[in-house]
């Protein structure tokens, strides 16, 4: 069974939903990252997503495209992200998750990438420029025990969401709204209708709701339409705001008691 | 070559191509995809695109002898596809005249585009304008502060603008933007993408409707020559003037096919866009193609005198005509482009785009080894209005070298 699956199975089962933060590797300087990731899994994270800087992030908004450009700045390379992954996975047993676009992989080179990946400790990968269409093209030939994890979103069909899900390993990314990552000050009733719609749909694997993100209550009102949340852009905004590592902990930690479900 | 058939069912040509977006877009590509594929056959979609193209378009354009281009060099006969002739000054209403046929159809109420020159800008704007459609347009800043007339002509036309400040600030992050709107009102909202890039069915959509320009330049040869041209010589930034005049003779193996890209400064410098020459295949824009990069796969940041051609990747059917040898892809600097541009003015009376002017400075490159019984065809693909600033600032330095 995949250890992102199991991982966020137990928690489910202990009445909690997986609270995973995206953090764009690099950002906002080489010598912070690692503190500030082990404050996010210190301070309640369930799971880390260690977003590889690029220069061209299609699926982003300003926020996370501004940390981006910070860390190609700070010149964080792929090398660097595996140093991050494999620090952070020495000390914790909370699933890393490796989130880059297509191009600086397949410059990388795939096989690479992926064995890499690997022996630094990541469980999974995103990769938002590589849709189903494009999966056997790209994974074919990589034999990797990452879990690949590919995105729901609004448009898909119901025949899409479970192809998606059975190509998926580990969970399933539901992406919210139709978009780019950022902070959504209100979610719509189509919004909530078609989580409940993904929702069903998916059955091999957990599912995951992202973008927009970015309050204990979106949280609270996403809860029983998922297995875990994922939270990027308020992070990002936060310490491009100049929060430091005690304040950050508190965001965290705000998220994560959302995600308890005692009582719920 | 015989039976070329490219793309497959997947939007391939060889290994590139292909749609490396976002999922929430991959729907509409389907959409898209299946309402040309049935418009395509309709009589009536047909009629209306080629009553476009000749009322409001201007086409066909001339194929003009230029007799003392051609008495200048005293080689090959020389003649120029005249696309700076169609409405709005290039060939880019071509495609745009197209893909609002398709939206209209589609029941979409907004259009989006991505510019550079200004010229696709103002094209989108103008049938918006004309079919009375909501148009935004995403331009780089740098682009809008090069291109002043355009951005004003699209004012005129009703059109919004979007200056984009990301990145290099041109043609790419202005592409970057345009997908990012699309990703997120895909609902109602048409992109027109500008040339032969992006995911599929685009590069093959934009070929379909630009190669109305070698369909015409084959039977006006034919008519002039009685015999098909030895050379074609187009430029290349995206590469949609290019293959419109190369697709139809494609398969004519006898006649050689020269695309030219811009080499800024020079390609022993870090600043020029020849992607084609100096690139790697990448993943960009949706497409698998030939991408100017660095060493960790990170886009570059381009240059080139010419708004258009400023662009790191290239359409992926000309990464695949590249691989198969069918077209010779070469580059020409800023300096080479603008010191054609103003023979040409001068000989021929024609003040070229400064992209139109890069496939000219080929010329120079290879006509010594042509004979007077050979034929050359250049596509002219815009007029120069657009430049005239950046003609008026770089002319001094070259009047005297002209006379």
């Amino acid at each position: 069974m995949s250890y992102i699956k199991n991982y966020i199975e137990n928690l489910n089962k202990n009445s909690r939903k997986a609270l995973s933060i995206f953090l764009t590797a690099g950002f906002p300087s080489k010598n912070n990252f690692i503190e500030i990731a082990r404050t996010v899994l210190t301070s309640g994270a369930d799971i880390l997503e260690l977003g590889i800087p690029f220069s061209d992030p299609l699926a982003d908004g300003p926020i996370i495209q501004t940390s981006s450009t910070i860390a190609l700045k700070n010149n964080t390379t792929i090398k660097d992200v595996f140093y991050y992954t494999e620090k952070l996975s020495n000390s914790t047993n909370k699933p890393i998750i490796l989130m880059g676009y297509a191009n600086p992989i397949i410059r990388y080179n795939k096989n690479n990438f992926m064995k890499d990946a690997e022996n630094a400790g990541a469980k999974g990968l995103i990769i938002p420029d590589v849709p189903l269409e494009e999966y056997d093209y790209f994974f074919n030939g990589c034999d990797t025990n990452l879990d690949i994890i590919l995105l729901t979103t609004p448009t898909s069909s119901n025949e899409r969401i479970k192809l998606i899900d059975e190509k998926s390993r580990g969970f399933v990314y539901c992406v919210s709204v139709t978009g780019t990552t950022g902070i959504k000050d209100y979610f719509t009733k189509e919004t909530y209708e078609n989580l409940k719609r993904t929702y069903s749909l998916i059955k091999k694997n957990k599912m995951m709701i992202g973008f927009g993100i970015s309050k204990a209550d979106d949280i609270i009102n996403f809860s029983q339409y998922c297995d875990g949340v994922i939270v990027g852009s308020k992070i990002i905004k936060s310490i491009l705001d100049g929060y430091n590592y005690e304040e950050i902990g508190n965001l965290i930690s705000e998220l994560s008691t959302a995600c308890e479900m005692h009582g719920n | 070559m015989k039976n070329y058939t490219y793309p497959d069912q997947y939007g391939k040509f060889g290994i590139y191509g292909g749609k490396f977006v976002p999922e929430t877009l991959i729907p509409a590509l389907y959409e898209l995809e299946e309402a040309y594929n049935n418009l395509k056959e309709d009589p009536s979609f047909i009629d209306e695109f080629n009553n476009l193209q000749k009322e409001y378009n201007g086409r066909p354009t001339p194929l003009t002898f230029a007799s003392r281009l051609t008495e200048y060099y005293g080689k090959a006969k020389i003649y120029l596809k005249r696309e700076d002739l169609c409405h709005t000054g290039a060939h880019k209403l071509n495609n745009a005249i197209g893909q609002i046929s398709i939206a209209k159809k589609l029941g979409k109420e907004r259009i989006i585009a991505e510019t550079g020159a200004g010229q696709h800008g103002v094209a989108t704007a103008t049938v918006c304008a004309k079919f009375g459609l909501k148009c935004t347009i995403y331009m780089g800043e740098k682009d809008i502060e090069r291109q002043k007339p355009n951005v004003f002509r699209m004012k005129l036309l009703g059109a919004e603008i979007i200056p984009v400040y990301s990145g290099s600030k041109t043609l790419k992050d202005a592409t970057n933007e345009a997908i990012r709107d699309w990703v997120t009102n895909v609902k109602n909202t048409h992109y027109i993408i500008g040339s032969v890039v992006g995911p599929h069915p685009y590069p093959m959509l934009v070929r379909d409707f630009q190669s109305i320009i070698g369909k015409e330049t084959k039977e006006q040869i034919l008519l002039k020559e009685k015999k098909l041209p030895d050379y074609i010589v187009a430029c290349v930034g995206g590469g949609s003037n290019a293959i419109g005049i190369f697709y139809p003779f494609i398969n004519d193996r006898e006649v050689k096919l020269i695309g030219v890209e811009a080499a800024g400064y020079g390609i022993s410098t870090n600043k020029h866009c020849a992607t084609l020459t100096l690139g790697a295949p990448g993943i960009f824009h949706g497409m698998l193609t030939y991408l100017l990069q660095d060493e960790n796969g990170q886009v570059a940041e381009v240059h080139s005198i010419s708004a258009g051609l400023d662009y790191p990747g290239v359409g992926p059917e000309h990464s695949f005509l590249k691989d198969i040898n069918r077209v010779l892809y070469s580059s020409v600097t800023d300096e080479e482009a603008l010191k054609a541009a103003y023979l040409l003015t001068k000989l021929e009376g024609i003040l070229p785009a400064l992209e139109s002017a890069h496939a000219f400075a080929y010329l120079e490159k290879f006509i010594k080894e042509t004979n007077s019984n050979e034929i050359i065809i250049v596509n002219l693909s815009g007029r120069g209005d657009k430049d005239l600033s950046t003609y008026m600032e770089k002319f001094k330095d070259k009047e005297n070298e002209l006379h």
